[in-house]
């Protein structure tokens, strides 16, 4: 096998140019969102004091969770050793950096005080798991840096395994950690359970690789690199994998809450009253982002590059879904301050709280996610991240030209 | 590079012109109440925003309520009145904060929060006093 | 009742104004000679754990309807209602419980519960949430950067996020934009030995207030005699607001 060869694209077509365009206009208009909201005060936006965290959030946590996700990739090459995965390990990184990047800004902008982030950085309150995270996130953007160093100079390459393993051990404390942050809420019933650490983690895999899968099949359909069956039909069953890894945790979830007379309010609310979180979590994230892609992927009798990618769009989808319905949904619900008791107030005690994201929260939501893709667009232009070719011959260390497409049988 | 020997004669040109050279203007501080500030002038000048920094964690964390450096007691004292006779806010060119403030260019966060004027003594228990 | 309290903080405020002003022009007055007077602390003292603020509510005295405590808060803390409830600031609401199996109701302010055991402070990023040694919980605003994470972890929904911009705030409350916030139970008022103002509106005398260490407060004694809990005591908070009653 040849080693794998990563080439900086072109970056000249008008198809680049205009994905930047449209990339930058995104960006430009989420940064005026965060502008007109900072400016204005949130009560332009859909939370309120009962819905205290929204769109942004939804789609910050996202972004960060699949972030650390996108470096499975690498971390499957460079910790476990699978070399097919190899000439994917550069890209891997370069999206698990944007994608947090992308995310913290979004988190960064929606901050009552944004012109405080040098107070965030300077007064640390080490029993909130917030402030771990500042570390954990500020960390794994410099592990992921060293460890992509590692791989991508031809003389540091002996360290690339050691530098894999600390930024895969730190990918998962990271995750941990995002996830810790709903489950350490004592207080509200939908959040307050360990599993949330490992769900987040397993969300991560699956959201992660849905994520990465798009970028790479659009980076290749678009420079016209070759792309053999091996690494199409390895990213289809890898996926296959996670999205029902993540199915049988948040079915784990919900079983154990069900389980619990305590919590069977919450669960039928999520369940089966909820109206719009109902259904985002039934259609969004069980159908359209889980059984929909398992089915395409495994049924559709077709290993094409493209039923792939867009099971791949489907995970998203489902995974915005998904942290829709536990963000909001778990906020919406009331808050149990007297078991047995019906409470009323005029500060929506006892009710199901309403929540209507607003333009500027969406925006601002989408400008992170372009902002991550500029990133990767602008990192493939001026770095070697992109493998020049995914053709089978040039990954596939059991490849013979008559058995090709043959060789997947050692799965992933 | 011409255009760079061009601008560097323009900004030559407008600094002779402006009255920089004439002599510094500087801001008209207000005149506070009583006789004395706190700290002699010189010291506020230089270190008044330690001072309330200082004060202002005291208050806040310990719950020493001193008057000497409390933001407070400056509003109190360096209050300038409007053309209608009431204090100005900070939002006024002319309110004792923003007269220097507003000179150095420096943004203050302070009255995001505090009220910029001093509080007008009408309610309760406040009466008599 | 209430004039005499009245007259009992003009007495206390202005000893305390002679105090400080005594303390000012150098003068070191004697300690012993200060705390002659009940719960005023001299202004340059800092807090100590010796002393721990709370409060009990005697939900029977509460009356349905009543929202003295409330209107008595907006008033002395400068809270302005913007019209859209869902945004406005609350600081102490009045909440009506009606037991689903009997029918039985009751009426009660919920406020800050100025845990010892704070979870708004444990997730607190930057140290914003903070508790005073004498137990109040408060928000440092100089350092909070809006995250919401402290109103995610409040259990009683005391705290609330301001929306949008204040003008003419209170001198002894300053609160702005970006910020998180919550009941104080005016310690601007504590400090000077008085009681937070819902205590003092409340007509019906459903709330006390005081040193819950000292074993000879009206507090501590009421707390000894009757029977109280704390809301959601199953987390363990260690509440600094207890209700008698429900």
């Amino acid at each position: 096998m040849k080693y794998p060869v990563c080439r900086e694209i072109e970056g000249k077509s008008s198809a680049y140019v205009a994905l930047l365009v449209i990339l930058g206009g995104l960006v430009a208009l989420g940064l005026g969102a965060a502008i007109y909201m900072e400016h204005q005060g949130h009560h332009v936006t859909g939370m309120n004091n009962q819905i205290v965290w929204g769109m942004p959030h939804v789609f910050a946590v996202f972004l960060i969770v699949a972030a650390s996700g996108a470096l499975n990739v690498a971390s499957i090459s460079s910790v476990f050793g699978k070399v097919v995965y190899k000439p994917l390990a550069p890209l891997s990184g370069l999206l698990a950096i944007a994608l947090l990047v992308g995310g913290l800004v979004v988190l960064v902008l929606d901050l009552g005080h944004p012109d405080r982030l040098i107070v965030a950085m300077t007064n640390y309150n080490f029993k909130s798991i917030f402030a771990w995270n500042i570390f954990l996130y500020n960390g794994f953007l410099a592990v992921v840096a060293v460890y992509l160093w590692m791989l991508m100079e031809r003389r540091m390459n002996t360290y690339t395994k050691a530098a894999g393993m600390v930024a895969f051990v730190w990918r998962l404390i990271l995750t941990t950690g995002t996830g810790s942050i709903f489950g350490f809420l004592v207080a509200r019933q939908f959040y307050d359970a360990a599993i949330m650490a490992p769900m987040f983690i397993v969300m991560s895999f699956s959201f992660g690789l849905a994520v990465f899968i798009l970028v790479l099949f659009v980076s290749f359909w678009g420079t016209g690199r070759p792309m053999g069956e091996v690494i199409v039909d390895r990213m289809r069953s890898l996926l296959s994998l996670f999205v029902l890894a993540v199915l049988f945790l948040v079915a784990i979830f919900h079983v154990t809450n069900l389980y619990a007379t305590e919590h069977h309010g919450i669960e039928s609310f999520i369940l089966r009253d909820g109206g719009i979180y109902t259904m985002m979590f039934w259609v969004g994230y069980v159908f359209v982002g889980s059984v929909l892609p398992l089915l395409l992927l495994n049924f559709s009798g077709s290993s094409r590059s493209e039923v792939v990618a867009v099971s791949a769009g489907l995970v998203i989808l489902g995974g915005l879904a998904m942290m829709y319905v536990i963000i909001i949904g778990g906020q919406a619900y009331p808050l149990v301050m007297f078991p047995g008791y019906e409470v009323v107030s005029d500060f929506s005690d006892g009710v199901v709280n309403v929540y209507r994201p607003s333009l500027p929260e969406i925006l601002l939501g989408m400008g992170g996610v372009a902002f991550a893709l500029t990133i990767v667009a602008f990192g493939v232009k001026v770095l070697r991240f992109l493998p020049l070719s995914l053709a089978d011959k040039d990954i596939d260390p059991h490849y013979r030209p008559d058995t090709a497409g043959g060789a997947t049988a050692s799965g992933a | 590079m011409p255009g760079v020997r061009i601008m560097m004669r323009v900004a030559v040109l407008l600094f002779l012109v402006t009255p920089v050279w004439a002599g510094t203007p500087v801001p008209e501080i207000p005149k506070g109440k009583g006789q004395q500030c706190v700290e002699d002038t010189a010291m506020m000048r230089t270190n008044h925003m330690e001072f309330i920094l200082h004060q202002r964690d005291d208050t806040m964390h310990r719950g020493i309520r001193t008057k000497k450096h409390s933001l407070k007691e400056c509003i109190e004292c360096h209050a300038v009145k409007g053309d209608d006779g009431m204090p100005v806010s900070v939002e006024s060119p002319k309110h004792f904060c923003s007269v220097c403030h507003r000179y150095a260019a420096v943004s203050i966060d302070c009255f995001q929060c505090h009220n910029s004027k001093p509080e007008i003594k009408l309610t309760g228990d406040r009466n008599g006093q | 009742m209430a004039n005499n309290d009245t007259n009992i903080d003009q007495y206390r405020r202005r000893f305390l104004e002679r105090s400080t002003a005594v303390l000012a022009a150098g003068v070191i007055a004697p300690g012993v000679f200060l705390h002659t007077v009940a719960n005023a602390r001299p202004a340059d003292e800092a807090v100590t754990s010796k002393v721990r603020w709370g409060m009990l509510v005697d939900s029977g005295k509460c009356k349905t309807g009543c929202d003295k405590c409330v209107k008595a808060c907006e008033v002395e803390n400068g809270l302005t209602r913007t019209g859209r409830p869902e945004i406005d600031a609350q600081w102490i609401r009045k909440v009506t419980l009606k037991n689903k199996q009997t029918g039985h109701t009751t009426s009660l302010p919920m406020l800050c519960q100025h845990c010892a055991e704070p979870p708004c402070v444990d997730v607190c990023p930057t140290g914003a949430s903070f508790k005073r040694a004498d137990g109040i919980v408060l928000v440092d605003k100089h350092i909070c950067i809006g995250c919401r994470y402290c109103m995610m972890a409040c259990p009683y929904k005391a705290r609330s996020f301001i929306h949008e911009d204040i003008t003419d705030q209170k001198a002894h409350a300053p609160r702005g934009k970006g910020t998180v916030e919550s009941c104080t139970f005016c310690v601007h008022r504590v400090d000077k030995g008085q009681s937070p103002a819902c205590v003092s509106a409340c007509d019906e005398g459903a709330m006390v207030f005081g040193d819950m260490n000292d074993p000879q407060s009206e507090i501590s004694q009421r707390l000894r005699e009757v029977q109280s809990m704390e809301i959601r005591g199953d987390l363990g908070l260690n509440l600094g607001v207890r209700y008698q009653g429900i």
